[in-house]
């Protein structure tokens, strides 16, 4: 038997290949050229992840410039504190030293931050409380900071 | 516009070859970093943390964190024991942001957790995000792609440590990235490099003089809820048995 309505069928074939054809070319134009580089996701992400500027430019950068704190540092029990934990982000500073200078810290303050005593602090961890220790005044009376043991150099 | 042959042959590979210079992009940032040759993880030492709330001030800052929103923050566990029944308190006042007003507990069990995105190698978030924006990478470290999410939230709901949040602005998941901006230029991560006791340590896994194979090999170390095989890359040393 012969099909009569065989342009029908041709027809719809058109149709679906037409179909497929604008969703190949739709598809290539929309997917990002770096989807599926290196899996399920678009591989240029990596790269703008990486292009955020950084605030805290690293210890080895302070190194380079402040080789005297290092020095007094290296000597006390501040040895391993990198300086920015202190300081502050400092990539700016960095990358222009003249015009950007770190803020000048409070030591009355700042100190408390890692020394002030609570229950939960290792019990190895050197802690005070403050306001018995030293009632307010500033920690740089009597610690250097860059190297805190009484007599490495502290005015008392 | 007068066009010979000649020159529209010359032309037309010309155009094409600058054509695939801008579709290429940019070149990479960190020209000197291979993928292939890193597999990041952290080592937390529960022992040296002091709950001074270095480690997220310095995320916030780094990575601009909206408030009240943290990418790491730290809890602090109190455990007592009243009558032969335990009590776990679990406290993190702003994230542990300015540190921990001292309880004056006595006869209890007391130390501090930092937290932050595990890195898992086998991560639950990674495998619900419907569009590919969040993968790991080929060095170990999970991340976000913000152009391509949709803010549908399914990662926030998958992650069983708590660690990622919908920024309130973009509207898009947002989580620690292992400083990766940091890290694949030589530099650790914000918050280990303000830790000032070293309780957080950066470690690559495929590099065999990183410390922290030696540190592995001789302590007892955990991960966070190990049960649910995410293959978590934050190792914890000196963790309790009550942390979640």
């Amino acid at each position: 038997m012969k099909f009569k309505d065989a342009a029908h069928l041709l027809r719809l074939a058109g149709v679906f290949v037409v179909g497929l054809l604008s969703f190949v070319l739709v598809r290539g134009y929309l997917v990002p050229k770096s989807f599926g580089q290196y899996g399920h996701y678009r591989g240029a992400a990596l790269t703008e992840i990486k292009a955020q500027p950084i605030s805290y430019a690293g210890h080895d950068t302070c190194e380079a410039c402040h080789q005297d704190v290092l020095e007094t540092k290296n000597k006390g029990k501040h040895a391993h504190v990198n300086c920015e934990a202190c300081h502050g982000p400092l990539a700016k500073h960095a990358d222009n030293p003249i015009e950007i200078k770190p803020e000048l810290l409070d030591t009355a303050k700042l100190c408390a931050k890692c020394h002030e005593a609570n229950s939960a602090k290792p019990k190895h961890f050197p802690q005070v409380v403050s306001a018995e220790h030293s009632a307010g005044l500033a920690c740089k009376e009597c610690h250097t900071p860059h190297s805190p043991a009484i007599g490495d150099g502290g005015k008392k | 516009m007068n066009l010979t042959r000649r020159h529209f042959l010359v032309l037309v590979p010309a155009a094409a070859v600058a054509w695939e210079s801008v579709v290429a992009g940019t070149p990479e940032a960190s020209p000197n970093y291979n993928t292939s040759e890193h597999w990041w993880g952290m080592l937390v030492d529960i022992e040296k943390c002091i709950g001074c709330g270095s480690c997220v001030r310095a995320c916030a800052k780094e990575n601009n964190v909206p408030d009240g929103y943290y990418r790491t923050w730290i809890e602090r566990y109190q455990i007592s024991e009243v009558n032969g029944v335990e009590t776990i308190e679990v406290d993190s006042p702003n994230g542990g942001m300015y540190g921990f007003p001292d309880s004056h507990k006595v006869g209890a069990k007391a130390f501090f957790v930092p937290k932050m995105c595990n890195h898992c190698a086998d991560s639950p978030c990674t495998q619900v995000c419907p569009v590919g924006a969040t993968f790991d990478s080929p060095d170990g470290v999970v991340l976000i792609d913000e152009k391509y999410c949709l803010g549908c939230r399914y990662c926030i709901q998958a992650c069983p440590y708590g660690c990622r949040f919908l920024h309130p602005e973009k509207n898009v998941a947002q989580k620690c990235t292992l400083c990766y901006h940091r890290i694949t230029q030589g530099l650790t991560t914000a918050c280990c490099e303000n830790c000032p006791t070293g309780a957080q340590q950066l470690a690559d896994l495929k590099n065999p003089k990183d410390p922290i194979h030696e540190f592995l090999r001789t302590h007892s170390m955990q991960m966070l809820k190990p049960h649910l095989a995410t293959e978590a890359k934050l190792f914890y040393n000196g963790l309790d048995g009550a942390v979640r």
